[in-house]
């Protein structure tokens, strides 16, 4: 288990970075490691060339603007985002989901931006992205581009991303007034890739009836699934019913796959009880946060 | 009188050093080794038309390739076929490199030593092997189908074919007020210890002597193999284990390929060679264990009583037998565990799959045979609507039925089967006790009323502990009064420096931190066996205990001269000698081990003492005709057959309705080593093997694709449990029935926590749900498919009725 022979270089700046980038398209972009690492240890694949971004002090940021979301750089760790108090405050599906990312140790060292551009459907910051409708901020020695989630996932492990653009920024929207959400997951252990996720997003109106109801998919999907359930609440109630038809069809949505972990049948069946249950959480959630707007 | 250690929890003196990263392990030994790396097959069964190794020749930084076609003399030949038995017919073991074939992917087919294993990994790949594909065999079902053959001149894919019997098994179940059979299936696991093997060798030419570092359980094994397949005296060879990250029974087979590669390479090229296996090389290329199926069909009387049990089981070892047929001959035998029964027959087929080899794990056979008497306890139970627990106290062996024979079997250790002693009724009084299993049907019911299902198992083993042949133990006393104690089994991190001092302490009378323990060095203790089958406690253990007797002696002897007393006037505490009832006349041991040596030199203040001109009595020879120098003792300890342990293991489990997920809310260990040398070691050794068994019933298997790839050969996919996943709390319940056999009454513990897991798990498991739970592990998914299976065979059956 040890890496086939390559080059390395660690620029200090992003400009020195896409330079060496655009010299070399071969190469790959080393920020936490956290998979691409294993990948050549094992011999997986092999990389000629590794661009290490970690010393790139102006991808380190974290900015959070109030009423707009929250910006993170292509270095920050799951676990500086997690952290992040106000983050939290302006998008709390953003902790939610890091909650479940991984090990502690992991979390230290792998990058959410890192996690996002791996592109996993098996992965929580993809889909949350997707969920959210979150931007990519991307740059190569041409300059800078934002992608849509909805335009960055086109594949199973695939982005849009063009050859010497490296992902330096993604931006996921504040969460709006009376809006609630929840996540949850179901791994065979602790920290494993989950058998199924299910982040969600409820909106209120004034009077407390639903107005819209989104889910996104972890494990489920070739790339991160995610579902409008609106229509299942047709009169703005949360109903046994409601939630019901949402699992079901949620799961028209789905492609989930056998593996040596779980059946294609359980992984539906995980499917449609996270359904239930992380809407109506997130539903909650929303009235919860309502009232406290209002109290406020 | 000093503090009495035996019995006391004394903590572990290993554990600063190990959790603080100063352990020496053999990757860290001999920095600047060259190091090699190996070229596993690809493929699971083939041929091997050709091997080029030309490319490899020319990079920068190799030392040496071999292949087969290298290996010379006893190297050539099959590695050993470790433990011979009359009924293994049919037993192969493979070549140090393949010869011609292939039998499972991660057989070793060629090595590449190099300046580190980057580059020798760089090597490998530039080999290139042309194959012959053959069919595989995958799985019992294949191996029994036999359509294919693993090896060609092995009909059927059958090493052996075993049994064993007593009373009329198959008349008994025939005139039974009741019977019952049962299907049952265990599939594969592996040890996974934290360190993987690794070896490390130097030659030293000017001295003409083989020095070899190994992970093992057993160095004065490797010491033997190393020298038998190198064509050296036993007396050029040293094996030393320095600290071993885990063993669990993979490192008790012996000696692996690489420990006689690298010696042979090191001693080829005259440089140190190290070879250090890494996680994937574990996953297939080391041991597994467990996998097999089981047919049971069983005779019972209306309390449940066994008439008669007759199994067959078909074991899968792999694709070569180098450790004989121990695991299913401890299946076959401790399978009868607390039980008294009157008639019983075993049958058993060995059968080759081209998958990794099978050879003891943790437990040995009796997982799988504990299963199958623990699930036909449980439908016994359930057929005559009685409680568990019950039904198996009708069967169980009474205290004073010891020494209990189970007819003539004979056991792994080439002995009779006989229990030396054990309290299994009060066992259960203790288990009933600490799971609390009166209340739990009132529990289930306040349960159910929330919509959950909860379920409870319990399950009992005997575990045969401590097999010989035999163990030594060397107690020296320093002039320093330090003692220096030296066993040749090897420790793996069980705690032997402890315990072992414990037992020296109070045997010698001295402070338990003057005592110094060195394990598994075959310079200090060239006679030893090594450390599996929970033998170390009792083996080494009985060994020390008489071996510090014998120094215990002569420093009574020594100090009754030296004071002018009786020895039977002496007592020694805190190593000093002194009459009792006289404090002012004593001597320190220290001061006898100088005076046990007659010196002509003097190189300190302290051995002046012992010159010349200074002691003895010139008209006597200074060393006395059946007298040595020195303080010191030996002794071995050699048992007339094993000792067995038992104990009771119970779970309450929580199966959630929708998703299937199984949850332990408690989990309870009633567990019987005899005499305890430290219960806070012991209580570790059953938290272990509980959180083994926990990933051996819920989560880890081997997965085999039909090809023979194994699926999920990394700690991603084959599922360990991590802290998270084991049961927060074990509480535990000792019982202490000493054994008759060895001089502290002490049994082997360190096996026990993993046995009764897939029996316990799979009963709780059915007990919650009411479906019959008979394979095992079993995952989440699996229970949510049993579920679907089950509600629509009832309601397909509710249609026809």
């Amino acid at each position: 288990m040890k890496p086939a022979a390559f080059t390395y270089q660690r620029p200090t700046t992003l400009t020195q970075a896409l330079a060496a980038y655009a010299a070399a398209p071969e190469a790959k972009v080393l920020a936490g490691g956290q998979s691409l690492i294993p990948l050549m240890s094992m011999r997986l694949t092999s990389v000629p060339e590794l661009i290490d971004i970690n010393g790139i002090e102006e991808l380190s940021h974290i900015h959070v603007e109030r009423g707009q979301g929250v910006r993170f750089g292509a270095i920050v760790r799951h676990a500086q985002l997690h952290a992040h108090a106000e983050a939290r405050e302006v998008q709390p599906l953003l902790h939610a989901a890091l909650s479940h990312v991984a090990h502690a140790t992991i979390r230290n060292r792998g990058t959410t931006v890192g996690s996002i551009v791996h592109a996993d459907a098996s992965g929580e910051m993809p889909m949350i992205m997707s969920l959210l409708g979150g931007t990519l901020t991307v740059a190569s020695v041409e300059g800078r581009r934002e992608i849509t989630a909805e335009d960055l996932f086109i594949g199973p492990l695939e982005t849009s991303l063009q050859a010497g653009e490296i992902a330096v920024e993604a931006f996921v929207p504040a969460l709006p007034a009376r809006h609630g959400v929840a996540f949850d997951e179901i791994a065979r252990r602790h920290g494993d890739y989950a058998l199924c996720g299910v982040g969600a997003i409820v909106g209120l109106d004034a009077d407390g009836a639903i107005e819209h109801v989104r889910a996104g998919y972890v494990s489920v999907s070739e790339t991160p699934a995610v579902v409008d359930l609106t229509g299942c609440f047709p009169d703005g109630e949360l109903t046994e019913q409601g939630l019901k038809d949402a699992a079901e069809l949620a799961l028209t949505h789905l492609e989930p796959e056998a593996d040596i972990h779980a059946s294609a049948e359980y992984r539906a069946q995980l499917a449609r009880t996270l359904t239930t249950r992380v809407v109506a959480a997130a539903h909650a959630d929303a009235g919860a946060r309502a009232n406290a707007e209002v109290t406020a | 009188m000093t503090t009495k250690l035996m019995g006391e929890p004394v903590a572990r003196v290993e554990d600063d050093r190990l959790v603080t990263g100063k352990g020496r392990y053999a990757d860290d030994l001999m920095p600047g080794a060259l190091e090699m790396a190996v070229l596993r097959s690809p493929h699971a069964h083939a041929r091997i038309r050709s091997i080029d190794v030309d490319a490899v020749l020319d990079v920068p930084g190799v030392h040496a390739v071999y292949t087969y076609e290298d290996l010379e003399g006893p190297m050539a030949e099959p590695l050993p076929l470790l433990i011979p038995h009359p009924a293994l017919t049919h037993g192969r073991t493979q070549y140090a490199l393949a010869k011609d074939e292939v039998n499972y992917v991660g057989e070793a087919i060629a090595v590449v030593v190099a300046d580190n294993r980057y580059l020798a990994e760089d090597a490998v790949s530039r080999i290139e092997v042309e194959y012959d594909f053959l069919p595989p065999v995958v799985g019992i079902d294949a191996a029994r189908a036999a359509e294919h053959l693993v090896h060609e001149d092995v009909p059927g894919n059958v090493a052996a074919v075993m049994e064993q019997s007593f009373g009329d098994a198959e008349a008994a179940i025939a005139s039974a007020p009741h019977r019952l059979s049962l299907d049952l299936t265990v599939e594969r696991s592996a040890c996974m210890p934290m360190e993987g093997r690794g070896t490390v060798a130097r030659w030293d030419e000017d001295l003409n002597r083989m020095s070899v570092w190994t992970s093992t359980q057993t160095s004065t094994g490797v010491r033997a193999a190393v020298a038998t397949k190198l064509g050296l005296d036993l007396g050029q060879v040293d094996v030393v284990t320095p600290d071993v990250g885990g063993g669990f029974g993979v490192k008790i087979v012996h000696p692996w390929p690489e420990e006689l590669l690298v010696p042979m390479a090191a001693k080829a090229l005259r440089r140190p060679v190290k070879f250090t296996e890494d996680r994937r090389e574990h996953f297939i290329s080391s041991a597994h264990e467990r996998g097999q199926q089981q047919h049971i069909e069983v005779g019972f009387d209306d309390e449940g009583r066994v008439l008669g049990m007759s199994v067959k089981f078909w074991h899968d070892n792999g694709a070569y037998t180098p450790y004989g047929l121990i695991v299913p001959i401890i299946t076959s035998t401790q399978l009868l565990g607390p039980y008294k029964l009157p008639n019983y027959k075993v049958v058993f087929e060995s059968l080759y799959t081209n998958t990794v080899i099978v050879t003891p794990y943790r437990g040995a056979g009796r997982p799988q045979g504990v299963y199958a008497m623990e699930r036909t306890m449980d439908a016994i139970a359930a057929e005559l609507g009685m409680d568990r627990t019950v039904v198996r106290e009708n069967n169980f062996i009474q205290p004073d039925d010891f020494p209990y024979a189970h007819g003539e079997l004979t056991f792994q250790d080439g002995r009779p089967l006989i229990y030396d002693s054990g309290n299994y009724p009060e066992m259960m009084r203790k288990a009933r006790d600490l799971v609390d299993w009166p209340s739990f049907e009132k529990f289930r019911d306040e349960a159910r009323k929330e919509g959950r299902k909860v379920g409870i198992g319990i399950a009992c083993y005997v575990e045969g502990t401590g097999v010989g042949p035999y163990e030594g133990g060397h107690v020296h006393i320093e002039t320093s009064g330090k003692v220096k104690v030296s066993t040749g089994l090897t420790t793996q991190g069980q705690g032997h420096q402890t315990a072992f001092a414990q037992i020296v302490a109070d045997e010698l009378g001295v402070r338990f931190e003057d005592v110094e323990v060195v394990t598994g060095d075959t310079r200090r203790s060239p006679y030893s066996v090594g450390t599996f089958a929970s033998r170390a406690a009792v083996m080494s253990g009985s060994a020390i205990a008489l071996a510090a007797r014998n120094a215990r002696a002569k420093a009574l002897r020594l100090a009754a001269d030296a004071l002018e007393a009786d020895v039977d006037d002496l007592e020694i505490v805190d190593g000093i000698v002194r009459v009792k009832g006289a404090p002012d006349s004593q001597i320190a041991l220290g001061t006898l081990a100088v005076l046990s040596n007659p010196l002509r030199y003097a190189f300190d203040e302290a051995s002046r003492a012992a010159t010349q001109f200074a002691v003895g009595d010139p008209s006597k020879p200074p060393v006395a005709e059946d007298d040595e120098p020195g303080l010191e003792g030996k002794d071995y300890y050699s048992p007339p057959r094993s000792t067995f342990a038992s104990g009771i293991h119970a779970v309450i489990v929580e199966t959630d309705p929708e998703t299937a997920e199984i949850r332990i809310l408690k989990y309870a260990v009633v567990h019987d080593c005899g005499t305890l040398i430290n219960p806070r070691i012991v209580e570790g050794q059953v938290h272990g093997g509980v959180a083994q068994g926990v990933g051996g019933a819920l989560y880890e298997r081997m997965a085999y694709d039909e090809t023979g790839q194994l699926q999920n050969a990394s700690f991603m996919d084959f599922l360990m449990p991590y802290v998270t996943e084991v049961p927060e709390s074990i509480e535990i319940d000792h019982l202490e029935t000493p054994s008759p056999l060895n001089p502290l009454g002490i049994k082997g513990a360190g096996e026990a926590g993993v046995i009764p897991s897939s029996a316990v798990f799979a009963a709780a498991i059915e007990d919650a749900e009411g479906i019959p739970i008979t394979a095992m592990p079993i995952s989440p998914s699996e229970l949510y498919a049993l579920r679907l299976a089950h509600s629509s065979t009832t309601s397909h059956e509710r249609t026809a009725s």
